[in-house]
């Protein structure tokens, strides 16, 4: 058990009595009330807890909270900016009205936000490999690929 | 039918109400309740318009209330949109509020079997056209003009001659005092005159989603709740004989650690292991450690691989090798039909037990009451069923017990079961606090209400000019009593185009199986479509003939199937669908060798669909799907954006679902417990998706099921032509196919 500064959203956040195996996600749900990481399976097979360390998407399922002491923790709370204009990721997702049960699209947010940060333009084959650790069972992959291809043509416009 | 019943219920509200006030000035006072957790911030005004449940107008703006669970299929939008065509409102000025739980008020709530869209269709129109009248009527006496010279558009009433107009909102306290129009007689737009159905419009969540808002059960919080998990015996039935329960009560964390009886009904409580902690780490590390010595006596003991071969035996016994226990249906001369064949063929098709792996697993918070009564937020398919179960278990009066709805992190038929809300109940009963009860995925897979598997022996006669003559269909089903079929395993005469032929045979024979089943999207449909229209295909292959053509024979005339019934089987809407999705995908057109078309239709949910798939099958057996046209009657399409992502989502899912999913059970233990072993498909090369609408004025079908089933046959079948080898297994991955 030990006490745990961390930084969530770029916040300060101090958690008591965490043990040394205690997932970042049960941390950000239970402790902290951040409920947009969900649970889905429980060993990095599905996506939906997926959240940034320093700018990189894990599964917060399967990394001990102690792990991100240290880094920026970005979840999908912490997307849009502070005056509630969306994340241009999250602008795409409700253009093309990609969700359909929504359980799974935080992580897959979460994915292609941290993939057009190091990829601008990706290719279909690039979509694949990054957003190839995330199910959904709706079925919603069709309109996932097109809203990152216009976020992507959405980023790059603004530069 | 209950879908009067709320509009009578609110008129002698109104009228009883109007009555003792004494001149129908506190029409306001009926406004509905808003459900209980915005309660404390709404405000009960007296000069808001509220001819029913479903709408309240007032100057603060217009509410529809969205009474229907939503587990993903859109009808958080869709049913709203439908009494919003009708009252002639700007869908931008529209609030949608989530209402509560109440048969009396709102009918029946439930989503399942692709009901929730054409129950609410009649009662949404005449809630939106009775507002609309009062509304206009209101402007007309404001005005002193004709109401019939009035129109709406936008949520403003206009009379064009004195270029005047209204807004809703400024209108509804004068239109509270107005006589309540009747509802049945009330005209309704036509088609032509839609101009928000047919459109696209956008979830109504949709912000929450995006940005991660508290939105599923899995999200509720509430003051002083603590974490449950319930460990129940791999072997569902087994029974908790004695526990580690005081070693695992010292473990860091942990509050509370009890048995449970459970009370008899496997899909409501089973016996198991209550465990409480602090949070749901806690309580997960805590159940590593626990020892159950199961007494499995009464468990079950179901096994897949066994349980096959006997099907594939009883399939393949007796002189005709289809001659099932139980006689489901038979028209004809059969056995002449079958002598005087031209050309018989023979077949056996098996699809396996399914898990419903909806990304949220099971979990929900309740809330004990004083006086015996509980508090629950269950995602629930069916909530004022989960209201009547727990109430029983409890034995409380229904009345004690509250339900919250939630957004449902997908439902797929799991949710129509209530065990979840039984479980928190039972243990926050007995801790008497506050729990949120959560599965994890591993509960969620071996304590599902499962997909039945099953097997079809068909045989098929051809006569002499190649047409279809007699089909015989025997059916391996299953029953956990030998006499009740297994939920979703009971296949219907007509499902098997068995009105069509002109002579048939279809019996059924039924193996014991335990472990509870239940309905996964499509039920029935989305196993049988596959068997049944790939074995049509074989004998038009047989009869050496066009499958189209001989599909399209097969439906002759139109008609209803049963007669006169607008919920049937209409052959003429199946031949609609059929001819649209050949047109569209250019059926007959020359492909390179190893590449082929492949057509399927069903009819299931009163929706008719028909599929064509185009595939390359390479060498070792993978198959690759270029793309899937669809063509849906569904009647009038309400959102098309909705709409479209249901025909997407059940292509893709029909596709996850045939490509390597199944459920092996060995001595009642399920391997599949998470998604490394049971493989939900991921992104990429995703088949273009063509869906196309043959629009009309039957009542509308739901969409969140009939797009499924047709797309396994339509596959199957065009990898048939590509390489000519017939699969016969689903999933696929049993003959070495892979997608």
């Amino acid at each position: 058990m030990s006490k745990l500064e961390l930084n969530v959203n770029g916040q300060k956040q101090t958690v008591e009595d965490v043990p040394a195996d205690m997932p970042l996600l049960w941390v950000l749900r239970d402790r902290l009330g951040l409920t947009g990481t969900r649970f889905g399976c429980g060993m990095a097979q599905c996506g939906a807890c997926t959240v940034h360390l320093d700018g990189s998407p894990v599964r917060s399922c399967s990394v001990p909270a102690i792990a991100a002491a240290d880094s920026r923790i970005t979840t999908i709370e912490g997307l849009a900016a502070a005056d509630g204009t969306l994340h241009v990721v999250q602008q795409a997702w409700l253009e093309h009205d990609v969700a359909q049960c929504g359980y799974c699209q935080s992580g897959q947010i979460m994915i292609a936000t941290a993939l057009l940060a190091r990829n601008p333009k990706p290719s279909d084959a690039d979509i694949d490999a990054a957003m190839a650790g995330n199910i959904c069972r709706c079925g919603t992959y069709v309109r996932i690929r097109k809203a990152i291809h216009s976020a992507a043509t959405a980023l790059r416009a603004r530069t | 039918m209950s879908r009067y019943h709320i509009q009578k219920f609110d008129r002698r509200q109104f009228l009883q109400i109007s009555g003792l006030a004494g001149g129908g000035l506190l029409l306001g006072v009926s406004v509905i309740e808003v459900d209980t957790a915005r309660a404390a911030t709404s405000t009960l005004a007296s000069s808001s318009l509220a001819p029913s449940a479903f709408l309240r107008i007032s100057r603060d703006g217009i509410v529809i209330y969205a009474t229907q669970p939503e587990i993903g299929q859109g009808v958080r939008t869709s049913i709203p949109m439908i009494l919003a065509e009708e009252l002639d409102v700007a869908w931008k000025d529209v609030e949608i509020r989530i209402s509560g739980i109440d048969a009396k008020r709102y009918g029946v709530q439930t989503a399942g079997g692709s009901t929730a869209t054409p129950r609410s269709w009649n009662p949404m129109r005449r809630a939106g056209a009775v507002a609309r009248a009062m509304l206009v009527e209101a402007a007309a006496r404001r005005w002193n003009v004709a109401a019939t010279d009035c129109s709406t558009r936008d949520s403003e009433v206009i009379h064009a001659a004195s270029d005047r107009r209204a807004h809703y909102r400024d209108l509804a306290e004068a239109a509270a005092t107005l006589p309540v129009p009747d509802a049945e007689t009330i005209r309704l737009k036509t088609r032509a005159e839609y101009r928000l159905l047919n459109t696209r419009v956008r979830t109504t969540d949709g912000r929450d989603l995006v940005t991660g808002r508290p939105t599923y059960a899995s999200d509720v919080r509430i003051p002083g709740m603590l974490h449950a998990m319930y460990i129940k015996c791999p072997r569902i039935g087994g029974k908790v004989r004695s526990a580690n329960l005081d070693e695992v009560r010292a473990l860091p964390g942990v509050v509370d650690i009890f048995v449970l009886e459970g009370n008899g009904d496997l899909t409501e409580l089973k016996p198991g292991v209550a465990l409480i902690a602090r949070d749901t780490w806690s309580a997960l590390s805590a159940r590593r450690a626990l020892r159950v010595d199961w007494d499995e006596s009464a468990a079950a003991s179901d096994d897949w691989p066994s349980t096959l071969a006997k099907a594939r035996e009883l399939a393949q016994a007796g002189g005709d090798g289809a001659s099932g226990n139980d006689l489901i249906a038979e028209r004809g001369d059969i056995a002449t039909a079958f002598a005087s064949a031209k050309k018989t063929l023979q077949s056996t098709y098996s699809y396996a037990f399914l898990s419903h792996a909806q990304l949220e697993p099971q979990n929900c918070v309740a809330r004990p009451l004083e006086g015996g009564g509980m508090e629950l937020w269950p995602p629930s398919q069916t909530p004022q069923r989960a209201q009547m179960a727990v109430a029983k278990l409890l034995g409380v009066a229904e009345g004690n017990v509250t339900i919250h709805p939630q957004r449902l992190g997908g439902g797929f038929g799991r949710r129509l079961n209530n065990d979840v809300a039984c479980e928190a109940a039972a243990i926050a009963a007995r801790a008497r606090a506050p729990i949120k009860l959560q599965w994890l995925r591993e509960d969620d897979m071996t304590n599902d209400v499962v997909r039945a598997g099953g097997m079809m022996a068909l045989q098929g006669a051809l006569d002499a000019s190649g047409r279809l003559s007699a089909w015989r269909n025997h059916q391996i089903t299953f029953s956990p009593d030998g006499k009740r079929i297994v939920s979703g395993g009971t296949l219907r005469a007509e499902e098997d185009f068995a009105p069509l032929m002109p002579a048939v045979r279809i019996t059924r024979s039924v193996l014991p199986w335990s472990s509870p089943c239940g309905f996964w999207r499509a039920p029935g449909a989305s196993a049988f479509a596959f068997p049944l229209q790939s074995f049509l295909h074989e004998m038009s292959v047989a009869a050496g003939r066009d499958h189209l053509e001989f599909l399209l024979e097969l439906l002759g005339e139109p008609r209803w199937l049963p007669p006169a019934n607008a919920g049937a089987l209409n052959t003429g809407r199946a031949a609609g669908v059929l001819r649209l999705a050949a047109e569209k995908s250019g059926w007959g057109k020359r492909l390179p060798k190893g590449r082929a078309l492949g057509i399927a239709f069903y009819f299931s949910h009163t929706a008719h669909v028909a599929e064509v798939a185009e595939v390359s099958v390479d060498a070792a057996r993978h198959i690759t799907v270029h793309s899937v046209t669809v063509a849906v009657d569904v009647g009038p399409v309400i959102n098309l954006n909705g709409a479209e992502a249901q025909c997407q989502g059940s292509v893709i899912d029909g596709l996850s679902a045939m490509a390597a999913q199944k459920l092996t059970y060995r001595g009642g233990v399920i391997d599949e417990k998470n998604f490394d072993r049971y493989p939900l498909r991921r992104i990429g090369k995703e088949p273009r998706i063509d869906i196309h609408f043959l629009q009309s004025d039957f009542p509308p079908s739901g969409l969140g099921e009939p797009v499924l089933p047709p797309i396994a046959p339509a596959i199957c079948n065009a990898v048939f032509s590509a390489c000519g080898q017939r699969i016969r297994s689903l999933p696929i991955s049993e003959e070495g196919f892979s997608i």
